[in-house]
């Protein structure tokens, strides 16, 4: 089905399909991830990122299309691609009713890691949890942030070249967050290719590459420069006002706005064909008998780009 | 050689037994609450009737009469009482269960060769114990006309030996049910509470943490995964079987008169149809409470209600009778009870023997493909 054998990919997706009965939860996508990258897959909740990944780590058989693995055949071979990969599932994979360190031995003990392998994994994933002195307590007494990055440890115990990590920071604080990209970075700079789903928009910024999908279509793919310069042709702006509704309302009905969006208190607006569109909301507001804080250009955020990128895949 | 990697599974699953609370409830607790109960609640043998008599006669016929009815187990003279208005008080107040009131010409009558009356008094209030004193009391009159039919025969020359002795306890508990009977039986229940819902809910527990998806995505094979989720509970349940033996053996006097080891093979073939139903409901079901209910409601409950276990399977409506036929407790039950209370052997119970066997490989077959199946993708 895929010939191609590219030694410098970790993961080639080609025409991957998934249905579920009627509904397509996975639409047609195709993209490659270079191995040793950090690949961020992004996208609103039920986009169809876990459909993926549980396609590309065997534990779903796509209904049309494949994906190589680590150059194997996640359809005809899931047994070889288990071999090479680690996988985090959206929820943390621990037993809470383990300690820490029967959770590591049982984990290390599935992978079929050999003794002195395992107590060195053990001790280099309690220390990359930040569990030291922790490693008798029961998991279920652990933080959000501590079970995440041990869930992490079990899943890369057997120092997979491929490691796949859905939403692996949802629901944990901001500081955990950090700390837990942290660690991809490590992964990523000793080699290890990261294909994780987030739907955190700062976290797609620390990405190499980022797919972007949206209703199980993937509607955008490139590194996070490359995908910001698909506004080049818009100019966007901040703008601050009292009235930030109405003011959108009022933008909108402009042939020279593509879209508005809110920011905090305030908006965004992207405008085309303007050689001073900064000039031309202000005098639009103020023929509406709205006051203007401020009006800034600014370069576009991912968040932007997105924003734009679904709104015009709402509109077909 | 094939290496099976299956000792991390097992023995995360005795650290988890260990743990929690429930498991062992249902492994350890309620196997010997339900020894006691059926051993003692469910002890259908009546014993030890309070006794009182008015014995009106006071003859040496009388006192001989009297001996006799007191002299089994079944009956404790407790009262001996000097006017007849002194008993009634005695039944209604429970102290007495059973009275007799002997009138005076009890032995005139008797050594003349007639019709003698004694008048008994049964306290109906529970109206199973009085229908059992009742059987007793009939019973012990018979042995005593008995005796003197003989007596009476033999001072006129003639010889005459009863050709029936009646063993009280099988005339009036025809079903026998009594601990010893009982006991054996309990294998089947708990035996099926033990595998089916401990097996179902460890397997639908790791679905529900999510652990599962991990489990599937390591290089386990499926065969090893449902080895290391099962073995444990088989382990656990012959534990099981072999505490109530123990237990049946002290407290209710329950020995195995059989095989031991064709014992545990039907154990052992049994468990293993267990385990098969519990994976099978662990496919069916995707929460922790639906996989109890269907545990119990396929297991429990058939082979208390339909497996004869309690209530004989000949007294059913025909549409029971015919769905006891598929309830693999019933097959074990005649072949334990077999092997214990009787202590034949294979050729007295091969056909239920070959259903045990012919159930274990149908649920463990059919189990092991969905969750194959399940687990490969
Ligand atoms: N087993 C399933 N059966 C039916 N629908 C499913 C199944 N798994 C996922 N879906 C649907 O597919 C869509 C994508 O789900 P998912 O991949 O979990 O999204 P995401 O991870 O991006 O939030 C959702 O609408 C979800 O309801
Ligand atoms: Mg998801």
């Amino acid at each position: 089905m895929i010939q191609e054998r590219n030694d410098s990919y970790a993961v080639v997706v080609e025409g991957l399909t998934k249905t579920f009965g009627p509904f397509t939860a996975v639409d047609d996508m195709h993209f490659k991830v270079r191995k040793g990258e950090i690949f961020g897959f992004l996208g609103p909740n039920g986009a169809g990122k876990s459909t993926t990944i549980r396609m590309l780590c065997g534990l779903l058989a796509p209904t049309t299309g494949g994906a190589m693995v680590g150059g194997y055949d996640v359809g005809k071979d899931p047994d070889s691609v288990k071999a090479i990969i680690g996988y985090m599932s959206q929820r943390f994979s621990l037993y809470d009713d383990l300690t820490v360190e029967q959770n590591i031995r049982f984990y290390g003990g599935i992978y079929g890691l050999p003794g002195s392998r395992l107590e060195e994994r053990k001790s280099w994933a309690i220390e990359m949890a930040g569990l030291k002195g922790k490693a008798g307590s029961l998991t279920r007494t652990l933080s959000g942030g501590w079970k995440q990055r041990l869930a992490l440890g079990c899943a890369i115990l057997h120092e997979p070249p491929i490691v796949f990590l859905d939403e692996p920071t949802g629901g944990v604080d901001p500081v955990s967050r950090r700390n837990f990209w942290d660690l991809i970075y490590a992964l990523s700079s000793a080699g290890t290719t990261v294909f994780v789903t987030t739907h955190y928009l700062d976290e797609a910024e620390h990405c190499n590459t980022i797919g972007l999908i949206y209703s199980g279509r993937l509607i955008a793919f490139g590194s996070p420069t490359e995908l910001k310069h698909k506004l080049d042709q818009y100019k966007i702006l901040e703008v601050v006002c009292g009235n930030p509704v109405d003011a959108m309302d009022a933008l909108q009905t402009q042939p020279w706005v593509v879209e508005t969006s809110i920011f905090g208190s305030a908006f965004h607006v992207s405008t085309t064909g303007l050689q001073d569109p900064e000039e031309s909301i202000r005098s639009e507001l103020t023929r509406q008998g709205i006051p203007v804080d401020r009006i800034e250009g600014i370069p576009p955020s991912l968040e932007d780009v997105f924003i734009h990128l679904i709104a015009e895949e709402d509109k077909q | 050689m094939i290496h099976l990697n299956i000792g991390p599974i097992i023995r995360k699953e005795f650290r988890q037994i260990r743990r929690d609370r429930r498991a062992l409830g249902i492994l350890i607790f309620l196997p010997a609450f339900m020894l006691v109960m059926v051993g003692y609640a469910l002890n259908f043998d009546v014993k030890h009737l309070a006794v009182a008599v008015y014995d009106e006669d006071k003859s040496s016929t009388s006192r001989d009469f009297v001996a006799g009815m007191v002299q089994s187990e079944y009956f404790d003279l407790r009262y001996a009482v000097k006017s007849k208005q002194e008993i009634d008080p005695l039944l209604e107040n429970g102290d007495a269960t059973v009275a007799f009131v002997i009138p005076n010409d009890f032995s005139r009558l008797l050594l003349s060769g007639k019709e003698a009356r004694v008048q008994v008094l049964i306290d109906g209030s529970n109206s199973n114990t009085a229908s059992i004193a009742q059987g007793y009391v009939a019973l012990a009159v018979q042995d005593y006309s008995n005796k003197i039919l003989v007596q009476w025969l033999e001072k006129r020359g003639k010889h005459l030996e009863l050709p029936i002795t009646i063993e009280p306890k099988l005339w009036y508990n025809p079903d026998l049910k009594s601990a010893k009977y009982l006991i054996p039986g309990l294998f089947g229940l708990i035996l099926m509470i033990v595998t089916v819902i401990s097996t179902s809910l460890s397997i639908v527990r790791e679905k529900e943490q999510g652990t599962m998806e991990q489990l599937k995505t390591s290089p386990l094979w499926s065969n090893e995964i449902i080895l290391g989720k099962t073995i444990p509970y088989l382990l656990i349940s012959i534990i099981a079987a072999t505490i109530i033996m123990i237990f049946g053996w002290l407290l209710f006097d329950v020995s195995i008169k059989g095989s031991i080891p064709l014992l545990y093979g039907a154990i052992i073939l049994f468990l293993i149809g267990g385990l098969g139903q519990g994976m099978l409901i662990s496919n069916i079901a995707q929460t922790q409470q639906v996989a109890f209910i269907m545990s119990v409601f396929s297991s429990l409950l058939p082979s208390f209600l339909l497996s004869g276990f309690v209530f004989p399977i000949s007294s059913m409506p025909w549409v029971l009778q015919a769905i006891s036929n598929v309830i693999p407790a019933k097959f074990f039950l005649v072949v334990v009870r077999s092997i214990i209370l009787k202590g034949v052997g294979l050729p007295a119970f091969w056909e239920q023997f070959i259903y045990l066997f012919l159930f274990a490989l149908i649920t463990i077959g059919i189990s092991t493909i969905r969750l194959q199946r399940e687990l490969s993708r």
